[in-house]
């Protein structure tokens, strides 16, 4: 089961890619492929969306093809979940931005992290999320003036 | 002559202080980043790129590559104190680094290493003094076929070493080919890929899938696990990081061979520091009389990767001032940055900007000696940030990331892009896709395009403009060679045995 997740990575990402050679083909057609004064917008992009298409299509065959082997790495999704879960923290705090300005939303992704990922007490993981964001306040728009997002509460 | 004046009017604006100031701010960083396990020198580098941007270009360019070879030196710290390289190029130190530590001496590993980087480093530099000029003018008789073909040797030799499958090497290497087509065509002002937004006209940021692919998707395949490794303890005072006379004359030779591997390797696109210094080890194993010893904690398996991974850093740099064609992610960062700075990364910069060129060569060896003292006698004071606990660490990278890309264009936009290329990083890291080839791709896609446009508007569509002149006929074959090694049975097992080198 395990070793047929590692072989599953290879087709999705190859029908994926695919799919994405099949979509700049599809848009390359609509541009010039060649003008009056040489080759045009749609030149470049149709043979290397081609090469895609190919080239995908192989790996896609290819894990088709290939018997799942001892050599192939176990997917482990515990950790592919912790992964996930850093990475949606980071979007939260990114699309919190416009809201609650950098340094909060900072503040915020960091207690988080500190305190759920790292199982840290509360405590300290307030600590380190006031500390750092006032470190990147104090270095970056007050020391080398460098324009941070701004929120509703003007900082 | 030309050479001397060069390196003298380069020293000129080396020694100015705030030059000083920055390639020490920038070897301090690079040995910094080169400790930290899982930030590497094209994260740092990308992340500290948008910061730049008010500095003057040559200081600019001396802290940017001061982080690029001062993070070879402060690798091997991590693998001799925790066995686990700081950096890819510093892996096979671990053989008998981390065996020297645990017999006890870790401080003339410590020592030999900084004394092995030192001289391959300066080594390096003197190479590309001695061989960046003439390249560049010869490449002076280029045109755009030629350019074209460089650039498809270029990214053929990158395809070749970048992974297990060259299949996902060569798809990673175009999606990178696709991004950089996205924005208006400034051939026909089309507007392409840009999915109705008006944020993409202008294209995708270098400086946002630099960040997003190396040093969040780098961050987040660290966060996967809570784990903390044990550190070996670090003699204190400089005597004892000192190697002996004896030591010093058992890596007579590995000084050489890591030297001349690693700048040798260095110019070759894609091979890498990583593959060098397993040359080197390799090369050092089988000329030794006492090879069977190699692995328990032999101070010349130390001494020959570790010279030869500081050698390279100056080989990289011939074909990336001269030809404007980076081998590596890192080198592809600093040829974006050079852009980015106004500058056309080619046969004509070392001509028409002698202070950016030869202001670094200058800088270069002041780095290297810099990074000796900074090496020596402050290595137990370094090897304390390997005790900073890693949930302090990674927000404060990813704060900076963030900071990196909102200062470069003010757009909320881009860091939602940021996001995507986080994620697009850590699926890649996972599928086992390579990051250079896309990465190179990216920074190459825009001029390999024009290149062969302008081409084939020179034969009026004909194609064989390509093959019908001798320098770009070679090296299209060549490329062509390359991508078929993979065919061969005999070449293509070699090719495996330097990628598992490099993993």
């Amino acid at each position: 089961m395990e070793e047929k997740s590692q072989k599953s990575g290879d087709l999705w990402s190859g029908l994926a890619l695919a799919a994405l050679g099949v979509y700049i083909v599809a848009e390359a057609r609509q541009w010039d492929y060649l003008a009056p004064e040489g080759p045009g917008a749609g030149f470049f992009p149709l043979w290397y969306g081609v090469a895609m298409i190919v080239l995908s299509l192989a790996l896609v065959v290819s894990s088709v093809l290939r018997k799942a082997s001892a050599a192939d790495t176990a997917v482990d999704w515990q950790r592919v979940l912790r992964a996930f879960l850093s990475w949606l923290a980071l979007v939260v705090c990114v699309a919190l931005l416009k809201v609650l300005g950098f340094v909060l939303s900072y503040a915020l992704f960091t207690f988080c992290v500190v305190a759920i990922m790292y199982a840290r007490p509360l405590k300290s993981a307030a600590l380190i999320a006031v500390t750092s964001a006032a470190g990147f306040y104090l270095i970056f728009p007050t020391a080398l003036g460098v324009e941070l997002p701004v929120g509703v509460f003007g900082f | 002559m030309d050479i001397i004046s060069g390196l003298w009017n380069g020293f000129a604006v080396a020694l100015v202080p705030i030059n000083l100031w920055w390639c020490f701010v920038g070897v301090f960083l690079g040995t910094v980043v080169g400790i930290m396990p899982g930030l590497g020198p094209p994260a740092t580098i990308a992340m500290l790129l948008p910061l730049t941007f008010q500095m003057a270009p040559a200081s600019a360019m001396i802290m940017l590559s001061g982080i690029y070879y001062g993070a070879k030196y402060g690798g091997s710290t991590t693998s001799i104190l925790l066995n686990v390289p700081g950096e890819s190029a510093s892996v096979v130190t671990c053989l008998d680094g981390y065996q020297m530590a645990r017999k006890g001496r870790a401080g003339a590993a410590l020592g030999i290493a900084a004394i092995a980087s030192f001289i391959a480093g300066t080594v390096g530099v003197l190479g590309l003094m001695l061989v960046a000029p003439p390249l560049a003018k010869f490449a002076l008789s280029f045109s755009s076929p030629e350019y074209f073909a460089l650039m498809v040797l270029g990214l053929a030799m990158v395809v070749l070493l970048a992974g297990r499958s060259m299949l996902k090497a060569l798809l990673a290497m175009l999606v990178g080919l696709w991004i950089a087509t996205m924005g208006t065509d400034l051939f026909s002002s089309t507007s392409r890929f840009t999915f109705g937004n008006m944020e993409m006209l202008d294209g995708i940021d270098f400086v946002v899938v630099a960040i997003g692919i190396f040093a969040l998707g780098e961050v987040f395949c660290n966060m996967e696990t809570r784990e903390a490794a044990q550190v070996l303890p670090v003699p204190k005072g400089l005597r004892n990081l000192l190697p002996t006379m004896q030591d010093m004359k058992d890596c007579r030779f590995a000084f050489i061979n890591g030297s001349l591997v690693g700048f040798i390797t260095g110019v070759l696109p894609g091979a890498g520091s990583t593959i060098a210094s397993f040359i080197s080890y390799g090369i050092e194993k089988a000329v030794s009389k006492r090879r069977e010893l190699f692995g328990t904690g032999i101070i010349e398996g130390v001494a020959a990767p570790e010279g030869a991974n500081n050698s390279e850093t100056g080989g990289a740099l011939v074909p990336l001032l001269t030809l404007g064609i980076p081998g590596s992610g890192t080198t592809a960062i600093l040829l974006a940055a050079l852009v980015l700075w106004g500058f056309k990364p080619g046969p004509l910069l070392i001509q028409e900007h002698p202070d950016l060129f030869w202001g670094l060569v200058a800088s270069m060896y002041i780095g290297n000696v810099m990074l000796l003292v900074l090496n020596l006698p402050l290595v137990p004071v370094f090897a304390q940030l390997l005790r900073l606990p890693v949930h302090i660490l990674y927000p404060l990278i990813f704060g900076i990331s963030i900071v990196g890309v909102y200062t470069v264009s003010g757009s909320l936009f881009d860091l939602s892009m940021l996001m995507a290329f986080g994620l697009l990083g850590y699926l890649m890291r996972k599928l086992d896709y390579p990051a250079a080839p896309m990465v190179l791709g990216l920074v190459l896609g825009d001029a390999m395009e024009r290149a062969l446009r302008q081409s084939l508007m020179m034969s009026q569509g004909d194609l064989m403009i390509l093959v019908g002149r001798p320098i770009s006929a070679v090296m299209l074959g060549l490329a062509l060679l390359v991508l078929l090694v993979p065919v061969f049975g005999r070449l293509n097992r070699l090719r495996l045995q330097a990628i598992e080198s490099e993993e």
